[in-house]
């Protein structure tokens, strides 16, 4: 070579076909990820460099984050627990781990429709795989979730809930989450760069939903119509994590919504994905 | 990367739909599906045919220049042999590492430093750690940085900025070279060291796919010239003729672009 200073392209073969069959499609839509997890670490550095222009010029950083999702479950857990009738000590564990993992839900949905629009530029100058965005966005609200969670330990420490070998319990759960919201990104990434209406339609889903799923009321309240819960998937969603993390041990009707959930929005996701690939250049 | 490449492109085409307004609404979609118009609506649906049944052949050594007035899918072209965009149909096999300078600012954020934008695009290329650091000093050194490596580009001059963006797109090193001519833009002002760099990168790579409106450029570089028109092939042969058609066809459009 020339230049021993200079780096190498990757080598790479392309090859396809227009009017492929679905296998075809298929082949190519396996690559992609396959290619966008090798560059994980560019879906890494992309998802943190993210977080860090959004707070570019704060002092504190994503910790503002930290305080107004503090003050938030404060404010809401006094004044719920009043209006329901509970005990402080009770509630404010529970509202604060619902508040930060429904935070997290919503605006990774939010963010979701933006995955391949917003980058735009990358996509119509280099070929890359798609996956490596679906991975940035989740690894940024992965970040904001983490600032987050200092105010559930801070909740946790006040009222004296300490970790337990039940909180492992988690662990299947927050495998689920992060095969949705992957799952999510590449769903809605390809729908909202034909569709461009349909981030306000997501968003005002997710507000219902947010009312209609146990966040801030306990599933309890809810009394013999607890019992038709898991039919809201957003309900198994957050079941699977909380509750082992609330010392219960999630249903298994719950369990069961959860994973059938799951597995339809992948369906639903990879097959509109493997169509949507080679057209999405065209759209953003 | 001893596999030698090639590029084999067969009966191409790319149709653009237009999406104006009314059919990026899925509301308006739904509407029209309700009131029974959407298979119309997507018979009708609009679509700029911007490459029609192209047939490319390139081996190791070819030198490929693309001419064409302003909107004949030189371009498209260059994005289509870089995966960018993919045909509607035809069939196509590229081989070998592959760069593609179609944008000056590919991946160049404004907001961070230059070591980050040049790790960054290190990144964009799945470069090991190692070759990371040897990414930067290159760049750097090319671009006359200095101190400023460690600050925004936003507050980079002008210059710097170009040196960085120009640098950044030339270190790395393909088989296939594809590039369009926003890089030969303002050809007098450009720096020998710049042109030099360009040459060894041009010499270096193994297949070159040019695209521009300047034909003293195709001229030198190039041993081959596809004319493209409207999507179509017009000629297809060795530079000089094509050329010469070309420019004895078109001289207007040629003078005027750029």
């Amino acid at each position: 070579m020339n230049n021993g200073a200079t780096p190498l392209a990757r080598t790479a073969v392309l090859e396809f076909e227009a009017d492929m069959s679905t296998a075809g499609r298929h082949r190519l839509a396996v690559e992609d990820l396959r290619g966008g997890l090798r560059l994980w670490r560019l879906a890494w550095s992309l998802g943190w460099l993210d977080t860090r222009l959004r707070y570019r010029g704060s002092m504190l950083g994503p910790l503002w984050l930290t305080i107004s999702t503090g003050v938030m479950v404060g404010a809401l857990g006094f004044l719920y627990s009043a209006l329901f009738g509970m005990e402080i000590r009770e509630y404010l564990p529970f509202l604060s781990l619902s508040l930060v993992l429904w935070a997290f839900l919503s605006s990774l949905v939010s963010e979701a429709c933006t995955t391949f629009t917003e980058a735009e530029s990358i996509i119509r100058s280099v070929r890359m795989p798609f996956f490596v965005f679906s991975i940035r966005t989740l690894i940024r609200n992965v970040i904001v979730l983490a600032h987050n969670v200092i105010v559930i330990l801070i909740v946790f420490g006040i009222f004296a809930v300490w970790p337990n070998w039940n909180w492992l319990l988690i662990l299947p759960g927050l495998v689920l989450w992060i095969a949705d919201g992957l799952a999510l990104t590449l769903l809605l990434g390809a729908f909202c760069a034909r569709f461009r209406d349909i981030q306000p339609i997501v968003n005002s889903i997710m507000q219902i939903a947010f009312f209609l799923t146990p966040v801030i009321w306990k599933p309890e309240q809810l009394g013999t119509g607890a019992a038709k819960l898991p039919l809201n998937p957003f309900f198994d969603l957050m079941e699977v994590v909380r509750a082992p993390l609330l010392g219960h041990t999630p249903g298994v009707l719950v369990w069961v919504g959860a994973i059938l959930f799951s597995m339809a929005l992948w369906a639903v996701s990879w097959a509109l994905f493997i169509r949507a690939r080679g057209r999405v250049a065209f759209w953003i | 990367m001893t596999t030698e490449a090639s590029i084999d492109v067969e009966g191409i085409s790319v149709f653009f739909p237009l999406y104006h307004g009314s059919s990026r609404s899925l509301k308006k979609m739904v509407v029209a599906a309700a009131a029974g118009r959407l298979a119309k609506d997507q018979q009708q649906r609009i679509v700029v045919q911007a490459l029609r049944d192209i047939h490319l052949k390139l081996r190791s050594g070819d030198r490929l220049g693309l001419v064409g007035s302003n909107g004949a899918g030189k371009t498209t072209l260059l994005r289509v042999l870089a995966g960018i965009y993919e045909p509607v149909m035809g069939r196509m096999r590229i081989q070998g590492s592959l760069n593609a300078l179609l944008d000056p600012s590919l991946g160049m954020n404004a907001e961070l430093t230059g070591r980050e934008n040049i790790r960054l695009r290190g990144l964009y290329n799945g470069l090991p750690n190692a070759s990371l650091s040897r990414l930067e000093d290159d760049v750097a050194e090319f671009a006359e940085l200095g101190d400023f490596i460690d600050l925004p580009v936003r507050i980079y001059s002008a210059g710097m900025v170009v040196r960085l963006g120009f640098a950044l797109a030339t270190a790395i090193k393909p088989q296939i070279l594809l590039m369009d001519e926003w890089f030969l833009a303002g050809d007098a002002a450009f720096l020998e060291k710049a042109r030099h760099r360009l040459e060894e990168m041009v010499k270096g790579a193994d297949i070159l796919v040019l695209s521009s409106h300047q034909d003293e450029i195709v001229r030198a570089w190039c041993s081959r010239v596809l004319w493209l028109d409207q999507g179509k092939v017009r000629a297809d042969g060795p530079s000089g003729e094509v050329l010469d058609a070309y420019l004895g066809r078109e001289p207007a459009a040629a003078a005027s672009a750029e």
